[in-house]
């Protein structure tokens, strides 16, 4: 199907119809490193399967932003995730399977995914 | 890098670093006289013209989390790998602008690669700044303005997982079609 700017309409009106079904909501943050070390490892790929996965069950109103280098250049991919109320957790060596499996597993279903984690705060 | 989409992601992120509110990405495809351009221009902090001079250096960065900055010595290795060279033009306070000329048919020229992933996740990863992508083939040209996006979506974010997906979809689609009649410069 080919793809117009009018399409963006229908987004807009199906977004705010979700998100106002969900209204009081706090966010869930997600951040993923695009350093030099980040893009060189895949952080691109990891960014599109979390965009693509959140897509693909609706999931709208969560925040995907990015950082640069933080340092921990040998376990780029990282990938941080913030649920409110909850830890914050910083994932390493992040593929877009396991991007996949984190967006199921503790986005949605609020279980951390112990074996990727390299650490947690707060 | 595997790609040019990913080096010039890579760019990008120097000019969200340097407090960019408006980055315009340019690619040139120009068969006649076998050069791909691309320029990646903002209007972030700048540098000082030593800074400016520098800046390929791999061993000069302005972050502090290491101690090496690689994106623009690898950019400027693959541009003079294909014949083609690095220029990096700024001014304090006003912008920087950066440009690398490839060969265009140069055995040694990466391809382009997933520009459309790249240029939604930019968008995606960076929704309150102006990113304007212009892409141009032989005199055919297609191009993406977040401005625009953003005054259609009244209010939607540009981070929305759909949005992100119809951008991909959007750009992929246009590209394509921007080379369906020389396919061997998509690449």
């Amino acid at each position: 199907m080919v793809k117009t700017l009018e399409d963006l309409a229908k987004i807009r009106d199906k977004t705010r119809e979700a998100l106002a079904a969900r209204k009081g909501d706090l966010t869930t943050k997600i951040v993923v490193g695009m350093g030099t070390c980040g893009i060189a490892a895949g952080a691109r790929e990891v960014m599109s399967a979390i965009l693509d996965e959140l897509g693909k069950r609706n999931l709208t109103g969560i925040a995907v932003t990015q950082t640069g280098c933080v340092g921990l250049c040998d376990k780029e991919p990282l990938v941080e995730v913030s649920k409110p109320g909850q830890p914050r957790v910083t994932y390493g060596l992040v593929t877009s399977e396991r991007a996949r499996r984190i967006v199921a597993q503790h986005v949605v279903n609020d279980q951390i995914v112990g074996e990727w984690v390299i650490g947690t705060q707060g | 890098m595997k790609e040019i989409s990913l080096h010039i992601m890579d760019i990008v992120q120097n000019s969200v670093e340097a407090g960019a509110t408006k980055v315009s990405i340019g690619v040139d495809v120009d068969s006649g006289r076998d050069l791909l351009t691309i320029t990646v221009s903002d209007n972030g902090r700048g540098m000082d013209s030593e800074m400016t001079r520098r800046v390929t250096d791999p061993f000069v960065t302005s972050r502090t989390t290491r101690r090496v900055g690689l994106g623009l010595s690898l950019l400027k290795d693959t541009a003079r790998q294909t014949g083609g060279r690095l220029e990096v033009l700024s001014a304090e306070g006003e912008g920087t602008r950066v440009i690398a000329t490839l060969g265009l048919s140069h055995i040694d020229r990466p391809p382009l690669g997933d520009i459309a992933s790249t240029l939604a996740c930019l968008i995606a990863a960076n929704k309150s700044i102006d990113i304007d992508y212009h892409h141009a083939c032989d005199g055919r040209e297609f191009s993406v303005r977040t401005e625009e996006l953003r005054s259609r979506l009244s209010g939607v974010s540009l981070a929305d997982p759909l949005v992100f997906c119809f951008v991909r979809e959007y750009a992929e689609q246009g590209i394509s079609q921007l080379c369906s009649t020389t396919p061997s410069l998509l690449v």
